[in-house]
């Protein structure tokens, strides 16, 4: 008696693992008698999202994801109305669970398509391309493709907007308010556009796997971590620069990605003016992240570099993964994980001026905050072209 | 049941909706064209080549993927064309009993549709009498909506099948009796009349009426054909396009006629949502009777267009030997499921 007393003290895990080990039983229980006293209500709820389009010669690949409570079976599928031949990795999706239907079709590139599959039920699920075009090979042109991309639109103007530096050293205090105020303007409207960004995703994504609600777990997700990482930075002169880098990458992240899927879908003709317009827009984030260092007396040259390209490379990593494995709920969950950044490296920001002196809201910094706000949108402007 | 699912990424409205569309044939004349999908002239002129094989293999294909089995739905479209109810004469009197029942049938390899169902089968029996008999449809109404049958034909307002008129609706487990004459001669149609309308014809309650002359028409090799669709998504358009109900049914099995035989087609049409319906023949023409109430065709043709509700009798002979393709021509239909085959043998 007094053993198994001694032994359950020795285990204090064991009564925290009781209510754990009822609970799987009773669910056991539940399961194996079919519910008892539960009746299904209302006829099957069949749900797809499409997750992804692959298009090559003669041949539509959609990647299917099931977004309802209950497996669905894809019977027929029909394009541009008429029924077509085709394959599937899946005879029954499980809710969650994807497959792979590739649909025989002698598409013409530059032409519209309707597809509709056709589920056992006679539901349809339709999906839209725009403008047929090859979705590219994962081969090297194509990475390097992405990768020249990425440099335009993140690396090069970001560096480009870090030779702000020796201006922002000139200037007294009190302008030096105006221009970190003008940086949390930009970031502003950054992490609300990534906000806003995510939450369309989501909403095109599977809803069962979370929608919306993913933006906003990434965004949490981001500032705490980064609260943590500025603990740990906080012994570091030029911390507030890393992580305004590091916000600012993870836009670029998202950014990315954006122009990656859309290319791949063929939705994105990538001219001039797209590379010039997004080339302008990031410019200004190099200010951003210079404006912390500049009156932290030297930095060392390697420092801005490396600060440069974690504001700007991840805009590579997220051509190629839009590119190749776009997953809109995945792509949300990114976009809030920048949002959240961003909101941290505001607060960083905000630290740095109340400790240069800024009490409240003074009339520049009011001005500086409302004219990053306008020049991120006005540049918006150019990538809408 | 709609779930609109494109991943299109619109980016500041770069990237997808109204502003793409303008925004990308002005970036289209920004670069060149090759530029833009990275693509070298070579590879560009492999693409092209490989283009042109997947495309003869996708076009290969006609029709839907697997086949319907005649089992699962209990009647078979080869069989529908040749099947004709005469009913029981008694005491002068042409009767019949039909029942209408709710039935699950596949439409298409793999799609079920919860249809409405004249005898359990979809187009409902193909009725036949001569021309000035006395007709008797005792009706029962075995499904769980209310539903009648409203003949094509000349009879009494009560004997029309309309809600509202004589019998009215019949309510699920009740029936009533029809009686009238048969006439005019020709080709009619009968279909359920309750409200809403096109929901009730459209779920299967439908089937032809055939009114011989009372001094015949000639010997022929009789076929009917229901042209029909079926909108399993309810969205009040047609997904599957048929002729006797499964797409694609006679391509698998091609109609089997004789060479040189008379054949006669009664061909009704009772699409639904979709304003009209055709009937083209490969390689071949017909003489076409309209409602086939007169015995002199009206027209030697190919194609027929027929509106909703319109028939018509087509009588040709094959010359030749060999598989002859028939198929709405609205292409529409025909690839969604209206298209067969002729098997002409010696």
């Amino acid at each position: 008696m007094e053993a198994a007393a001694a032994r359950l003290k020795a285990h204090p895990w064991v009564p925290a693992l009781l209510p754990v080990v009822i609970l799987a039983a009773a669910i056991g229980l539940f399961v194996a008698l079919d519910a008892p006293g539960l009746d299904r209500v209302g006829v099957p709820q069949e749900e797809l999202a499409v997750e992804r389009t692959v298009l090559r010669p003669g041949e539509i690949e959609l990647h299917l994801r099931n977004d309802g409570a209950d497996p669905v079976r894809i019977e027929q599928a029909v394009v541009n109305d008429g029924f077509a031949a085709f394959d599937q990795s899946d005879e029954e999706i499980g809710r969650l669970r994807s497959s792979d239907v590739t649909i025989r079709y002698p598409w013409i590139e530059g032409q519209a398509y309707e597809v509709m599959l056709i589920t056992a039920t006679g539901a349809t699920i339709d999906h839209a391309i725009d403008a047929a075009t090859e979705s590219p090979d994962a081969g090297t042109g194509f990475y390097g493709l992405m990768a020249l991309i990425g440099l335009y639109v993140g690396v090069i103007p970001v560096a480009i907007g870090m030779l702000w530096l020796p201006w922002v050293r000139t200037m007294s205090a009190h302008w030096m308010r105006f221009v970190l105020a003008f940086t949390v303007g930009l970031l502003g409207f950054l992490g609300i556009d990534a906000l806003l960004e995510g939450t369309e995703l989501a909403g095109q994504g599977a809803e069962a796997l979370g929608g919306a609600a993913l933006v906003w777990l990434g965004a949490v997700a981001a500032y705490l971590a980064l609260a943590g990482v500025d603990g740990w930075l906080s012994r570091r002169q030029e911390h507030t620069a890393f992580l305004v880098a590091l916000g600012i990458g993870l836009h670029n992240l998202g950014e990315g990605l954006a122009i990656g899927s859309a290319y791949a879908i063929g939705s994105l003709a990538l001219g001039a003016a797209l590379v010039v317009g997004f080339a302008l827009h990031n410019t200004t984030e190099g200010l951003a992240i210079v404006a912390p260092v500049a009156r932290s007396g030297s930095v060392r040259a390697r420092t801005l570099v490396l600060l440069g390209l974690l504001a700007g490379a991840p805009a590579i990593l997220g051509a190629w993964i839009g590119a190749s494995f776009f997953n809109p709920s995945g792509a949300a969950f990114m976009l809030g994980i920048g949002a959240g950044a961003i909101a941290q490296v505001i607060v960083q920001i905000w630290r740095q001026m109340r400790r240069d002196g800024e009490r409240g809201l003074s009339p520049n910094v009011a001005g500086g905050l409302l004219l990053g706000l306008f020049v991120m949108y006005a540049t918006g402007l150019l990538v809408s072209v | 049941m709609r779930k609109f699912g494109t991943h299109r990424v619109s980016r500041r409205g770069l990237l997808g909706g109204a502003a793409a569309a303008g925004a990308v044939p002005v970036l289209h004349e920004l670069i060149p064209h090759q530029a833009l999908h990275g693509g070298t002239s070579p590879a560009a002129a492999a693409a092209v080549g490989h283009h042109a094989h997947a495309a003869h293999a996708g076009t290969d294909h006609l029709g839907a993927v697997g086949r319907v089995a005649a089992s699962a739905n209990g009647f078979d479209p080869t069989e529908i064309l040749r099947d004709f109810d005469r009913g029981t004469l008694r005491d002068g009197v042409r009767e019949w009993e039909i029942v209408a029942e709710d039935r699950e049938i596949e439409v298409a390899p793999g799609v079920k549709y919860a249809a409405w169902t004249y005898n359990g089968r979809v187009p409902g029996p193909t009725l036949r009498a001569r021309e000035g008999e006395r007709l008797r449809v005792r009706f029962v109404n075995g499904s769980s909506h209310p539903h009648t049958m409203h003949f094509h034909g000349i009879h009494r307002d009560v004997m029309d099948g309309v809600p509202g008129i004589g019998a009215g609706n019949i309510q699920p487990g009740r029936s009533t009796t029809y009686e009238f004459d048969a006439t005019p001669f020709g080709l009619h149609l009968y279909h359920c009349h309750s409200t809403p309308l096109a929901e009730h014809i459209a779920k299967g309650l439908y089937g032809a009426f055939v009114i011989d002359p009372a001094d015949g028409r000639h010997d022929a090799d009789e076929l009917v054909m229901v042209m029909n669709g079926f909108d399993t998504n309810f969205d009040r358009a047609n997904e599957v396009y048929a002729v006797n109900t499964v797409a694609f049914h006679y391509m698998n099995e091609p109609i089997r006629v004789k060479r040189g035989e008379l054949v006669r087609i009664y061909l009704v049409n009772a699409l639904e949502f979709d304003l009209l319906n055709s009937f083209h023949i490969h390689a071949n023409f017909f003489d076409y009777f309209p409602t086939g109430t007169r015995l002199e065709p009206r027209d030697f043709t190919d194609t027929v267009i027929q509106g909703q509700g319109e028939r018509g009798i087509l009588e040709l002979r094959f010359p030749y030997a060999g598989k002859y393709m028939f198929h709405a021509h609205v292409s529409e239909f025909a690839e969604l499921g209206w298209m067969g085959f002729f098997e002409v043998e010696d």
